[in-house]
This record gives C-alpha cells, sequence and structure tokens, in this order.
C-alpha cells in the first residue's frame, strides 16, 4: 500500500492539565491514524478536546503521555525549536479567526513563513502571488486586513498556509466567523486543495454540512474518539 | 533575514511615530547631554592649550614673597620685599638662555576717553614685553627705549578698549586718560579673546614702566619679571639660573629661604588643562547616569510592545519562527528604536556645543571618537535592556499567544 503510509498517528495520547483534583484530561487515550492525501472532519461538543487534537496534530503542543508521530518521526518528543521548523516545513494553519498580521499587505502576510525558511525575496514575492492567486484573490495583494472582508481575510490565511506547499492543513473551525456562502466558497477551496494537490486537511467543525465536504469524520467526546467514520458514497468518475 | 528584520521593525517604529518619539526622549536627552558636555569640554581644553601658548611659551613669571608651600607665606614681621629695578638689571646682565626678559607691573585703572569710560587692566612695562609674552600688534609700533628710560606718556590698547572709545576707527595717535594722567596711543594689540577663566585677555593697555610708577602706581616697585626661554632652553633649566641670580641681587644668603617666586607658566597651564579634562570627564560621566534612564525607558516600552503584540508573536512561532527570530526581532528593534535616538542625541548634542562655542567663544570641537562610543552605546543601551523584553517574547506559548485578545 504506497499511499498508505501513516501521515499522523495518535497511541494512546493523552493531554491533562492541572493537579490533583482539579486535574482535567483534554485526551484520554486517542488512538488515530491518518493517511497523506485525506480530508478529515473533527467534530463533538465543546470542550471534548478537538483543539487540543489539532494543537498536537499540527506540532504546536506535545501530548502528557502516549506517542504522536508524525511523517513516522516521533514529534512529541521534540523540543520547540525544532517542532517549530516541522511546522515551517510541512504544516499550513488556518484558524477560526484568521489571525492574519495587521497593518501588513496581503502579500506579506502570505510571505512570512517564507522569511523563516530563508527565501530570498523576490521568490517569496513570486510564490506568494501563485498562492493568492490560488485563494482566488488576485488584485487584493496590497490590501491590508482591514481592507479585506472576513472571507477574504480567511482566503489570505489560507494563501499563507500553502505557500510553502505544506503536506498538512490544520484548520480550526475555519468557517466559524463566517456566512452561509462565505462558507461553502471556503470549503470548496479546501476541497480543491486536497483534490487537486493532494493536500491532507485536518479540520474541527461545529456544522455538519461543512463537515460533509470531508471524506472522513471523526468525532471527540469527553477527550476520546467515540465514531470514525469514512465516507463511502464518493462516486469514482 | 537580518535586513529583513531591521526593515520590519523600522515599520513598527513608524507605525508608533509618538510612542517611539516619546521612548526615544530619554536616550536623546543622555546622548545629547554627554556629547554636548564632552564636545564644550574638550574645546575648553584646547581653548586652555591655546591660552598657555598666548601666555607665551616657556615663560617664567618672578612675584616677590615667599612661594607658597610648606612653611606658608613669610611671618608677619617679615614685610615683603618687592622686586626693584636692580633685579631686572642682574637678570639682564646675567642670565642666560632666556628670550626676552621684562618687568610688568598691574592695576585695574579707569581709562576715560571723552565722556566714555572702562575699567581696564593697565601695565606698566618695557619694549621686550611683546616679545616675552609673544603679543603682536596690529597697528603702530612698541615703545621705543628712550620712551620706557623717560616715562613718556605713550600707550599700546588691546581691541576691547578700542571698540569702547573708538569703534571700528583707528585709535592711532588719540590721547586717553588713565588715571589723572593722560597718554597718546601708539599701537594696537593684536585680538586674544577670552582666557579659558572668561577673563578678557584684549581689556588693556600698556605703557612704559616709569610713566605708569610715577603716574599710577606712586612707588619704584616692580610686580612681576617675564622671562621668556629662548628654543634652546628649558624652563626647568632656565629657573635654577633665575633663581642664583635673584638671590645674588637681593644679598639672601644660604641659610635663608627666597622672597620672591618664580612660576613656570607651561605648567601651571598643564595643570589647568588636565584639571579641565578631569571636569568634563565627570560631567560626561553624570550625563551618563541619563543614558541609564533612557536604558530602562526602553526596556518599559519593548515590554508593552511585546505584550501589545503577544497575538503576533503566536502567528510567527505558528508557521515556523524559532526562538531566535523571534528573540532577534524584538532586540533588533530596540536596538534601532535606541540607535535612532542616539543618533538624535548626537545631532543636538553637537548643535549645542556649538552654539555654546560661539557665545563662549571656545573652539567647536567634537570629537570622532567620542561620537563613535555615543553610538556604540546608545546601540548597546538598546540591546541590553532590550533583551529581557525579547526573551520574553521569545519564550511565549505559541498556543497560549495565539489565544491572546
Ligand atoms: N491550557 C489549558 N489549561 C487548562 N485546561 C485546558 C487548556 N486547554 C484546554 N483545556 C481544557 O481541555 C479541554 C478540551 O479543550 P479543547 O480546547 O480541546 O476543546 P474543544 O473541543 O476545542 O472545544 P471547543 O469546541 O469549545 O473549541 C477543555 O475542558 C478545556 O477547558
Ligand atoms: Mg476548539
Amino acid at each position: 500500500m504506497a499511499s498508505g503510509a501513516h501521515l499522523i498517528t495518535f497511541d494512546k495520547v493523552w493531554k491533562s492539565y492541572g493537579q490533583g483534583e482539579a486535574r482535567i484530561h483534554a485526551l484520554a487515550g486517542v488512538d488515530l491514524a491518518i493517511r497523506r492525501g485525506e480530508f478529515v472532519a473533527i467534530m463533538g461538543p465543546s470542550g471534548s478536546g478537538k483543539s487540543t487534537a489539532m494543537n498536537i496534530i499540527g506540532c504546536l503542543d506535545t501530548p502528557t503521555a502516549g506517542t504522536y508521530s508524525f511523517m513516522g518521526i516521533d514529534a512529541g518528543r521534540l523540543d520547540r525549536n525544532r517542532r517549530a521548523m516541522l511546522r515551517n516545513l510541512y504544516v499550513g494553519f488556518v484558524f477560526q479567526g484568521y489571525n492574519l498580521l495587521a497593518r501588513t499587505t496581503a502579500a506579506e502576510n502570505v510571505e512570512l513563513p517564507l522569511i523563516y525558511r530563508g527565501v530570498a525575496s523576490r521568490e517569496r514575492r513570486d510564490l506568494a502571488m501563485q498562492a493568492l492567486a490560488q485563494v482566488g484573490l488576485v488584485g487584493r495583494e496590497h490590501h491590508t486586513p482591514a481592507e479585506l472582508s472576513g472571507g477574504q481575510q480567511q482566503r489570505v490565511a489560507i494563501a499563507r498556509a500553502i505557500v510553502t506547499r505544506p503536506t498538512l492543513l490544520v484548520a480550526d473551525e475555519p468557517t466559524g466567523n463566517l456566512d452561509t456562502a462565505r462558507t461553502h466558497e471556503i470549503m470548496e477551496l479546501l476541497t480543491k486543495l486536497n483534490e487537486e494537490l493532494g493536500l491532507t486537511i485536518t479540520m474541527v467543525t461545529h456544522e455538519a454540512d461543512v463537515a460533509e465536504y470531508a471524506k472522513r469524520t471523526i468525532r471527540f467526546v469527553d477527550g476520546r474518539v467515540a465514531s470514525d467514520t469514512a465516507k463511502l458514497e464518493v462516486a469514482q468518475p | 533575514m537580518i535586513w529583513e528584520t531591521v526593515r520590519l521593525s523600522l515599520r513598527s517604529i513608524r507605525r508608533n511615530v509618538l510612542r517611539s518619539f516619546l521612548t526615544l526622549l530619554g536616550i536623546v536627552i543622555g546622548v545629547a547631554a554627554v556629547i554636548a558636555m564632552l564636545t564644550i569640554g574638550s574645546g575648553t581644553t584646547e581653548k586652555v592649550k591655546a591660552d598657555i601658548s598666548k601666555l607665551g611659551s616657556n615663560l617664567l613669571v618672578v612675584r616677590s614673597g615667599r612661594p607658597a608651600g610648606p612653611g606658608g607665606p613669610g611671618g608677619l614681621e617679615q614685610v615683603v620685599r618687592p622686586l626693584a629695578e636692580k633685579d631686572l638689571a642682574a637678570l639682564v646682565a646675567h642670565l642666560t638662555g632666556a628670550r626676552a626678559i621684562s618687568p610688568a607691573s598691574q592695576k585695574q585703572v579707569r581709562v576715560i576717553f571723552g565722556t566714555e569710560s572702562l575699567t581696564s587692566g593697565v601695565t606698566g612695562t618695557d619694549s621686550a614685553y611683546l616679545d616675552a609674552r609673544d603679543w603682536k600688534l596690529v597697528s603702530g609700533r612698541p615703545f621705543s627705549d628712550s620712551e620706557t628710560r623717560s616715562g613718556t606718556g605713550v600707550c599700546l590698547i588691546g581691541e576691547t578698549v578700542r571698540q569702547q572709545f573708538f569703534g571700528a576707527g583707528d585709535p592711532e595717535g588719540e590721547i586717553i586718560r588713565v588715571n589723572r594722567t593722560s597718554c597718546k596711543i601708539v599701537g594696537l594689540l593684536e585680538p586674544k579673546g577670552y582666557t579659558g577663566f572668561g577673563q578678557d585677555q584684549d581689556n588693556v593697555v600698556l605703557m612704559p614702566l616709569h610713566a605708569y610708577q610715577r603716574r599710577i602706581a606712586g612707588n619704584r616697585d616692580i610686580d612681576s619679571i617675564y622671562i621668556a626661554a629662548d628654543d634652546r632652553t628649558p624652563t626647568s633649566e632656565l629657573q635654577p639660573r633665575v633663581e642664583d641670580i635673584l638671590r645674588d641681587a637681593r644679598r639672601i644668603t644660604p641659610d635663608r629661604e627666597s622672597d620672591f617666586a618664580i612660576r613656570d607658566m607651561t605648567q601651571i597651564a598643564d595643570a589647568m588643562a588636565s584639571a579641565t579634562a578631569t571636569m568634563t570627564g565627570m560631567l560626561g560621566a553624570v550625563a551618563g547616569v541619563s543614558l541609564l534612564v533612557g536604558g530602562i525607558g526602553i526596556m518599559n516600552i519593548m515590554l508593552v510592545s511585546v505584550t501589545e503584540r503577544t497575538r503576533e508573536i503566536g502567528i510567527r512561532l505558528a508557521i515556523g519562527a524559532h526562538e531566535k527570530h523571534i528573540l532577534i526581532q524584538f532586540l533588533v528593534e530596540a536596538t534601532v528604536l535606541s540607535l535612532l535616538g542616539g543618533i538624535i542625541g548626537i545631532l543636538i548634542g553637537l548643535a549645542l556645543a556649538g552654539l555654546a562655542s560661539v557665545t563662549l567663544t571656545i573652539p567647536f570641537a567634537p570629537s570622532p571618537a567620542v561620537i563613535l562610543l555615543a553610538v556604540g552605546f546608545s546601540a548597546l543601551i538598546g540591546m541590553v535592556f532590550g533583551f529581557f523584553p525579547a526573551l520574553r517574547g521569545a519564550r511565549l506559548d505559541p498556543i497560549d499567544a495565539l489565544r491572546h485578545e
């Protein structure tokens, strides 16, 4: 199984906060495997550990116990700077609140990850323009976030996430701040990126119709995986 | 990468012009004070050194009275014996290695011309005085030997006296009144400006010694004798010869101390110059303390900046910035900020020193070394005081930082 190598594996992953009586387990022994090229939606009630899991998947956080491996690397045991390097090379992030730098143009926001990669400024500009074109934002390069609509800002954030051509896109409620029409536009964009670039996507959402775009849905309840269903009815042309 | 970061920090400084400026103020004032102090100070030192050569190079000055030192001045019963004409005569006759020997008696006297009047330093002397003190005439002539001998009522005046009485006009041949006697102006002295101690060296009138003694002092005393060494003779060699000749002339037995003092003007001036330099250093150090205050200002603003931009730091960390990237970003920002303050401070400091040099008529002596040091020091302050806030930013947890409102 050539495409079968797991990109992401959780092996009895725990994430706990606090001490003694007040100790809470955001994740309580999660086992999980995600392959390259998958588009996974993560759902579940508030406080069930979705964001916690996403942070670990994106190498922003590490498990308290258990093993998280990313691309076969034991990422849960890497130090801050090595995880920063992994994120820079292989992970793109999209957040609910866009998280763009204020008073900074769309193009400069998109270029940002390339700066930390040491890409020369000309090449950065070209790559940023390409990424902005991919998300359908040609002509808005020099607008600052304040001059863009929510949907456009999220497109800039997606462009920033894919400009490094990452393996994995981590999206925590990417449509949480958008209206229905904008939500579907963004989801179509993500679907396109998944299908055309083979980008692996893990996405948290509260909305069933957003999860519909994914090919697999994992439900979290109380820090555990309650269900894991693949969408089988996808028609192959 | 570094250039990128510098650009980035300049932009963030520009975004908050007013706040950046207020932050800079501490550094600006500190650096301006240090630069102004040191520049004015070294100008003063140069001025003092220039005054030395104005006193006449390699000059000994003899005055009556015991040299100050252990034992102090002579007892009450001992009346100070003034210098006299025969002492001068002995020196002229026996001293070798001197270029010029000249007597001088001095007094502040009211000088009148028409309805104008001025209190000037009036000196009775002879024609060798100009040579001994290295003074020059702009116009006219010195006293002749015969005028010196007979004590004719002629005089040389300084620039201040001329301006008071004649403006820019030609004073030669005019008669001024000095005390109750009148004398004819025969020459104008070259302007010498103020001494480092604020004394006007151009408010002077020179007249023949005998005229001075008869008509102004009313005695035959000589206050001091100026002796200029020739080019081959250092003053240290000349001094004991002068002492021997004078002890002999004044019939002082070997068991008694000299009743006159010989001052080496070169030494005195050197001491003055080094005292000025010490003072400058101290003032500079005091001004340096304000730099420290400026540094604390930088630290404060950088802490605010890090807190304000916690979310930005979170974003940068999330997309792959290393700790060192964040650290460098804020460190560079603090350094650029502080350097900017330093440069503005240097410009203001130099402007102040320039102003002072005009008003105090001292040379404008900016030192490249001091300016470089100020640049380096302000950059260092930025780095030192920016380090803690920058480290705080770099150590933030990306998840917490992203959650920050
Ligand atoms: N830094 C932390 N310190 C303490 N407790 C935390 C921390 N982060 C998360 N938790 C707790 O862990 C649990 C899971 O949080 P998480 O953010 O993963 O939930 P979620 O599923 O993303 O919820 P939501 O849908 O509201 O975003 C919650 O009970 C939360 O309070
Ligand atoms: Mg969440």
